[in-house]
């Protein structure tokens, strides 16, 4: 009689814990679908052709767009991965390549470190290094912006190359290619897909960053006006917008808030499709 | 005909365990030489030190002399790059770059020290893939991928890729190991045809296919080299105790 | 050998002796040397950054010495004394709420991906939570503001405030955002990080071990609970990674939070301060060095903290993976 008992038991907590299962499932998904639905509901009406032509309103001003945050936000994006870009793949190279260097054992750890510090705290570094002395500029944004970009791309890239099988490398060492052109045009070229892939999404997670762009840059509400001046930035309009009491201006966050998922859906479809194939 | 290699006192360590003991022998031009032994023996280790191939592995040591036409190769002011443009090498598993055509495979030795002219390539991609036998089955295909052939076809792609940079040395570790009979058969033909104008140095466990191919044929047995001569000599008539264990089957 | 065509460049290739200068300066060296400047570039940026933390920080530090970790007071308009101890006190509670809430669903998704789902829905799945990592903090925050806080003020705090109103952290008036709701948003997005290295712990554990036990005769759940007990240290690591995530989060909770600075919130639902919302909120504003300096001061703490966490964290995750496999390999 017990027997049976204890394992009726059994099976009800079995069905408990897959209930609690899928319930944590669907508290987790509630969120992303709640944010999607909001998102495109509340910026359809905003989003015209005025939205992408005209530059931010003023207090008081009717209407209003974001014409001037999507060209700031373009220049700091582009101007961050120039720098960044090098620097990340030539450390995702050399980490991969040269890891017999103790070198390589102290940077990989140090990479991930800075991956986890907070960038409000890299925004305040840009603020003292670059702020202080050229003041709230294009430049300063880009810096932290970089530095948030390098440990994405090291790791990615030294991810990319560690797949290419030792059997490439020397088949064209054998052919008397000397060791850096085995790197750049096989090593690399194999790798290349994934290789994209890390710089998309570090490209995709900084056109989000708001936080440094606060501490570096500030609000702007005009158009470039050169690297050592403020830029628009989409991310940091959501931002202000927001907290904003005028409703033309609530409208533009969500405006802005759609065009900022739609290029992270588009970036995440992206890399989806790219390691699809081979390597 | 002049010896290509004089081995002196090699020696060569993988850490610290020494893996080649004090090898000296001649390798003779324009023949096939053939390293048979057991397991283990170093008869890999040995190849790769003909082209300052085994250096590249962290960890590896090679000391004592290799000369080539008359020149060590492991002298100080040597750049190994250049030697493997002299001495070429084809691997045990076919390893023909994937993401490149099989125009673009045979081409990629020459592409990459430099030559861009079309007409010349296409020359040199013509000209390898008939020395490798293999012109007639890819002629029309030469865009398809490098990986999209099959493992015999892949092998003679990567001899034709050694070959297109006009190397004097061709060295095979272990090349018909992965592959099925008949494909084996047609690089064992190649490899006889090929000797009449390079000088072909195979690694095999297998000790009928030395038979079969090879001019010279060296024993190695723990890192030392045991006997070495005519391979007639060695099959018929070995001089060594070992050596003759090792070819009645008694051991690897 | 007969050569069949002109390739004036192979022909001259004799094996030629290099000097000395030439083989130090060569493809391969100078190769080298540019990955060694990269990758030191890492070591020299994040040194940098400590060194300018600490020197920005230095008139605070010198004002108030250990006492500013201690201190309650923040007045940069009359007294121009400050003191950290209840943003800190605000960071902890806000991620120690997030903690109790995402740990256990992140958990529930990482066990829903690894045991629970097939492939098919796994991949749509997966894709949506690491969308959910994806999104923009401020987009937290701006569906935090309009979606969020009218929904729990008027739907989950008021019944919270009907049946348990006697404790007093569920007492008092009820805005919307605060306290609690800033750690439920935290939650929200430290759940993708955290139950991604859930679902890889997870899966890291061999079939062979799920198998011996279910021809024991194991439901599900008895099954799954002997692969959480393989990994039991590793989601120690990976909460703390979640903490760390939540500590460093500054624009979605300082749009929830109701950035007030105060020793201690009347309830769950006053507002409150955390490190990381003071400094984005002040920093544009300190209009002389000193509020500066203690801002930098704040800084320098939060990217203690976080170093701690991460290196912590980092260490746990990477031991338990290494085991788990090694375990696996035999």
């Amino acid at each position: 009689m017990s027997k049976i008992n204890c394992y009726k038991f059994r099976i009800i907590k079995d069905y408990i814990a897959r209930f609690l299962v899928y319930l944590s499932l669907t508290l987790a998904l509630i969120p992303i679908i709640s944010i999607l639905y909001e998102v495109v509901q509340r910026s359809v009406f905003v989003i015209n052709l005025d939205f992408f032509i005209n530059s931010a309103p003023t207090v008081g001003e009717k209407g209003g767009g974001i014409a001037n945050a999507i060209q700031g936000t373009l220049i700091t994006i582009s101007l961050a991965s120039i720098i960044g870009t090098p620097i990340g793949l030539m450390s995702g190279v050399f980490l991969s390549e040269y890891s017999e260097y103790k070198l390589s054992l102290i940077v990989r750890f140090f990479s991930d470190v800075l991956s986890g510090i907070p960038s409000i705290v890299i925004g305040v570094f840009a603020y003292a290094l670059i702020v202080r002395s050229i003041g709230f500029s294009v430049i300063a944004a880009a810096f932290a912006l970089a530095i948030i970009m390098i440990p994405i791309i090291t790791r990615t890239t030294e991810e990319a190359l560690k797949i290419v099988p030792l059997s490439l490398r020397e088949a064209a060492i054998a052919l008397g290619v000397p060791r850096w052109k085995t790197v750049i045009a096989i090593v690399l070229r194999s790798a290349r897909k994934a290789v994209t892939t890390g710089i998309l999404l570090s490209i995709a997670r900084i056109a989000g960053e708001s936080a440094p762009i606060l501490v570096t840059m500030g609000y702007w509400r005009w158009w470039f006006e050169g690297l050592d001046r403020p830029v628009a930035n989409l991310a940091l309009n959501v931002f202000v917008f927001a907290m904003s009491p005028f409703e033309n201006w609530i409208a533009l966050a969500w405006g802005s808030a759609f065009l900022l998922i739609l290029l992270v859906l588009w970036i995440s479809i992206a890399v989806r499709v790219l390691t699809k194939g081979r390597y | 005909m002049a010896p290509k290699f004089e081995i002196e006192d090699l020696n060569a360590w993988f850490n610290s365990k020494q893996v080649l003991k004090n090898i000296n022998m001649k390798i003779e031009e324009k023949a096939v030489t053939a390293i048979i032994g057991p397991s283990g023996c170093g008869k890999t280790t040995f190849i790769r030190c003909l082209n300052r191939m085994h250096e590249a592995t962290p960890g590896a040591r090679v000391s004592g002399k290799v000369l080539f036409n008359g020149v060590n190769i492991y002298d100080n002011g040597v750049d190994p790059v250049m030697i493997r443009r002299k001495i070429g090498m084809v691997f045990q598993k076919p390893n023909p770059f994937p993401m490149m055509s099989i125009y673009d495979n045979v081409a990629a030795g020459l592409k990459l020290n430099g030559v861009r002219d079309k007409k010349t390539l296409d020359v040199v991609v013509r000209r390898s893939l008939e020395l490798a036998n293999l012109w007639d089955e890819v002629k029309y295909e030469l865009n398809n991928s490098g990986a999209s052939l099959s493992g015999g076809q892949q092998q003679r792609l990567c001899i034709a890729r050694a070959l297109a940079v006009e190397p004097e040395v061709l060295l095979m570790d272990e090349s018909c190991s992965a592959l099925d009979p008949i494909a084996t058969a047609k690089i064992e033909i190649l490899i006889r045809k090929l000797a009449e104008n390079y000088t072909i140095v195979i690694v095999t466990h297998n000790m009928q296919q030395a038979a079969r191919v090879s001019d010279y044929t060296a024993f190695l047995y723990l890192g030392k080299l045991i006997e070495y001569g005519p391979t007639k000599q060695i099959f018929e008539n070995p001089k060594h105790e070992l050596t003759e264990k090792y070819l009645t089957g008694e051991f690897g | 050998m007969r050569s069949f065509y002109k390739i004036p460049f192979f022909h001259r290739l004799d094996i030629k002796h290099f000097s000395r200068f030439e083989r130090q300066v060569n493809g391969d060296n100078i190769f080298k040397l540019v990955g060694i400047l990269s990758a030191s570039s890492i070591l020299l940026l994040l040194g940098l950054m400590i060194y300018e933390l600490i020197n920005g920080s230095w008139l605070s530090i010198q004002a108030f010495g250990l006492n500013f970790i201690f201190g309650t007071k923040w007045d940069p308009a009359i007294l121009q004394v400050f003191g950290a101890l209840p943003l800190i006190f605000g960071t902890i509670v806000t991620s120690a709420i997030a903690l109790i809430i995402g740990v256990p669903i992140s958990i529930g998704v990482g066990l829903a991906l690894s045991e629970y789902m097939p492939r098919k829905f796994g991949f749509a799945i997966s894709f949506l939570v690491e969308l959910l990592a994806a999104v923009p903090s401020v987009i937290y925050g701006l569906w935090g503001i309009f979606i969020l806080i009218p929904f729990l003020r008027d739907y989950v705090y008021s019944y919270l405030q009907t049946f348990f109103g006697f404790i007093p952290i569920f007492s008092g008036p009820i805005y919307g955002g605060g306290v609690l709701t800033g750690g439920i948003v935290l939650a929200i997005m430290i759940i993708p990080t955290v139950s991604a290295v859930m679902r890889d712990l997870f899966s890291a554990v061999p079939n062979s071990q799920r198998e011996a036990i279910i021809a024991l005769g194991a439901t599900k759940w008895e099954t799954v609970k002997i692969v959480i007990s393989y990994v039991r240290s590793g989601i120690i690591g990976a909460v703390i990674l979640g903490l760390g995530r939540a500590v460093g989060e500054t624009m979605a909770i300082t749009m929830v939070i109701g950035n007030k600075f105060q020793v201690c919130p009347s309830s769950l639902f006053d507002a409150w301060y955390t490190m990381s919302a003071i400094i984005a909120n002040e920093l544009l504003e300190a209009t002389y060095d000193l509020y500066v300096s203690a801002l930098m001061n704040v800084a320098l703490v939060l990217l203690f903290v976080t170093l701690m966490i991460n290196i912590l964290s980092r260490l746990i995750v990477w031991r338990v993976l290494m085991l788990v496999r090694g375990l696996a390999r035999e």
